[in-house]
């Protein structure tokens, strides 16, 4: 079990978001988080990497593991937690810099220098997201001025250049045009052997097409979560059957 | 009649906004006039690389150098002041101050900025200038230094609150990506929301140098009045504005030639602090459409 979740639950304030949540989650995989805006989704998502610190008022109570070990232990370095696990956004957020140091900020924060190792990473991370043939002559152009297709896929070289075990992906292809969609998609069931891999996405024919697993969240509770294959086909509740055929959400 | 009534409160607008048009063109207008007619008398060149200034005496020198070398003096000395602890204070209050203890400590900085400008120039001379020479002891009793230093902590509001709102109109996309990647709040803060808000940062502190160049009473009260061709801080100095002043209140006979200098002085000052302004103004514009 790459990922763990038992018994979460968590607060904004007074009110709760998330419902005593449990789920496991086997490593080379990837899941796919479902369910109407405002679910809990992205917000369970946000947990495995305790991005939801950023935010006051939160509350949060239960164990997540990785590698069966606690994230929410008090003695856990967060930053050094995080780098562990790479994170790529809704709307595309590459550094007001140029593609390459984009790509090696990871090395650059963890202090390596040796230019050899770095323009390796930055070449293989590049590849591994596709963009390499696109923007190898214009290394050191701003990041800014690629396209929003491009710029999710530099932010996806970004997370995998300092070779995470986990990439968790917050709707990334919410804010793409089809065909980089599919890019993006095509990249995703690449990566699956190298990565676990946890995406929230709106798109239901999206996590029909590319996940293993599908975990479907109403109003902050896990309603259920099963084979892909299983769920879209023979979903077992009625929420999840009325949600996937589109009667509502 | 309700037309008519339109009409006039209309034309008093506009009446209103061209008061400050005209009251800035009547000034440039004042400050050109005089100017040309104190360069019919004396050489432009001798203006601008003369290292004497000696207006007020029987031998009479028009160089300007040393007063604008005493004002690049302090100001040199307030930006040291003011632009490591006003970013510093920047970047505390962003990332790592509580939203609670920002929202107090902001407004009350800002209040350093609504100290009467005397009062700082006396705090400089009566206060700063003693303690300096317990232990500069060849300071003298007016000097670039204690005024200088003051006057950094009377424009650290100018910086640090103009720099905090560039810091905070960073995208919170950013600061996620930098958090994801496993940054500590320092490396977030240096790496990322610094070079993203930048161009903010750079125009808190050309406005701020630009206040420190036109600042007069502390520089008049504690800084001296005799103009030096010296950067050496500790030595009393004159700037352009203390000049100005120093002219304007004495007893040098109107429509003469000593006094027409003041208005020379001006206009160096008045480009000075107008291309100041501009060079901010365009920072702003070319630089802020980038992430909105």
């Amino acid at each position: 079990m790459k990922l763990e979740a038992r018994n979460v639950n968590l607060y904004y304030g007074e009110k709760q978001a998330l419902r005593d949540i449990s789920i496991g989650i086997n490593a080379n995989t990837v899941t796919a988080f479902i369910g109407p805006s405002g679910c809990g989704k992205s917000t369970f998502l946000r947990c495995f990497n305790r991005m939801n610190d950023l935010i006051d008022n939160v509350k949060i109570t239960g164990d997540i593991l990785i590698d069966g070990r606690n994230v929410y232990k008090s003695k856990m370095d967060v930053d050094e937690h995080r780098k562990k696990i790479g994170m790529v956004f809704q709307k595309p957020n590459p550094f007001p810099k140029s593609i390459y140091e984009n790509v090696i900020y990871g090395l650059r924060i963890a202090g390596v220098k040796d230019k050899n190792v770095l323009d390796e990473v930055a070449e293989r991370s590049l590849k591994q997201a596709a963009l390499w043939e696109e923007v190898k002559d214009d290394l050191k152009k701003s990041a800014l001025s690629l396209s929003g297709g491009q710029q999710q896929r530099l932010c996806i070289a970004r997370a995998m250049a300092v070779e995470p075990s986990v990439i968790l992906m917050d709707e990334p292809a919410s804010a793409l045009d089809p065909i980089s969609t599919s890019k993006i998609e095509d990249l995703i069931y690449e990566l699956k052997s190298q990565y676990t891999i946890v995406i929230v996405t709106h798109n239901m024919q999206q996590a029909a097409r590319i996940s293993d697993k599908t975990a479907f969240f109403y109003l902050g509770e896990l309603i259920e979560y099963n084979e892909t294959a299983t769920m879209f086909t023979n979903p077992t509740k009625e929420q999840t059957q009325n949600y996937i055929t589109g009667r509502f959400g | 009649m309700a037309k008519v009534k339109e009409k006039v409160i209309e034309g008093f607008l506009i009446f209103c906004s061209l008061v400050t048009v005209f009251t800035t063109l009547g000034i440039i207008l004042v400050l050109a006039t005089e100017s040309v007619r104190f360069f019919q008398e004396v050489s432009i060149v001798e203006f601008f690389t003369g290292t004497e200034w000696t207006p007020l005496f029987a031998k009479k020198r028009f160089g300007i150098l040393p007063l604008v070398c005493g004002t690049l003096l302090t100001t040199l000395i307030a930006i040291c002041v003011a632009l490591p602890l006003g970013l510093t204070i920047a970047i505390f209050l962003n990332e790592y101050a509580h939203p609670k203890f920002t929202a107090i400590v902001k407004p009350a900085l800002e209040i350093l900025a609504a100290v009467p400008t005397v009062v700082y120039g006396f705090f400089a001379l009566t206060f700063v200038t003693p303690v300096l020479q317990s232990f500069i002891p060849n300071l003298s009793g007016f000097n670039a230094l204690s005024a200088g230093l003051v006057m950094g902590v009377m424009i650290i509001p100018y910086i640090s609150s103009l720099s905090e709102d560039a810091l905070r109109a960073v995208p919170k996309s950013l600061r996620e990506a930098a958090y994801g990647m496993g940054s500590t709040k320092l490396q977030t803060a240096f790496r990322v929301m610094v070079p993203a808000a930048s161009s903010g940062i750079i125009v808190s502190i050309i406005l701020a140098i630009s206040r420190a160049v036109g600042e007069t009473m502390i520089v008049a009260v504690a800084a001296g009045q005799e103009p030096k061709f010296t950067f050496n801080p500790l030595s009393s100095i004159e700037t352009i504005t203390t000049y100005i002043v120093q002219v304007s209140m004495g007893d040098v006979p109107r429509n003469s030639l000593e006094y027409s200098t003041i208005f020379s002085a001006g206009m160096a000052l008045f480009i000075f602090t107008f291309i100041l302004n501009n060079i901010s103004f365009y920072i702003k514009r070319k630089f802020q459409q980038k992430y909105e």
